[in-house]
């Protein structure tokens, strides 16, 4: 795996408060999981940048080295890996997810 | 090949010594859904716990299981 696709990586997910790697888009997603993960934020109506890793076969494996973790999707918040789609489940059930979210939330 | 439920959870019981394992198959037979219960995962974030678990799947996590929904907790007392 090349540096640079890591670091890549490392600057989108530093500089967003939130990401997501998915397959597809939050619009069209291609696969369960990221359409799952994807519809539980954007019910927090908060703004998130997603990242279709199916457009770039480098992405699609460096962000499973960059985070030590197997599948998509992968959640990122303030440049922390959150988890996939069973924890961010889990998180969106017990409210952690809308505590973590709850600052990013713009005034409108 | 895909491995059967009892499969999956004999090599979790082999890599987290005394866990409690259960896996069930959803939706056609590479679907595994798995709960996992451990005193191992104490102190551990869930996503460290979760990577414990994938850790025991080693190749057979990449290969044969495209979905894995998976929970960890730890023993109540």
């Amino acid at each position: 795996m090349s540096e640079t696709v890591l670091q890549q990586i490392d600057q989108v997910v530093k500089g967003n408060d939130i990401v997501l790697f998915m397959k597809g888009t939050p619009d069209f997603p291609q696969c369960g999981f990221s359409q799952r993960v994807a519809g539980i934020l954007s019910s927090y109506d908060i703004p998130f940048a997603a990242v279709n890793i199916l457009l770039d076969e480098n992405v699609r494996q460096g962000i499973k080295d960059y985070s030590d973790w197997p599948t998509i999707p992968q959640l990122y918040v303030k440049g922390e890996f959150i988890g996939g789609c069973d924890i961010v489940t889990e998180m969106q059930e017990n409210g952690e997810l809308a505590e973590l979210l709850a600052p990013l939330k713009k005034e409108a | 090949m895909t491995p059967t439920p009892e499969e999956v959870a004999e090599l979790v019981r082999q890599g987290i010594p005394g866990a409690e394992v259960d896996v069930r198959l959803f939706s056609g037979h590479d679907h595994f859904e798995m709960e996992v219960v451990s005193a191992a995962f104490t102190g551990k974030s869930r996503i460290a716990q979760h990577q414990m678990v994938y850790a025991t799947l080693g190749d057979k996590m990449k290969e044969a299981i495209h979905a894995l929904a998976l929970k960890t907790s730890i023993p109540k007392e």
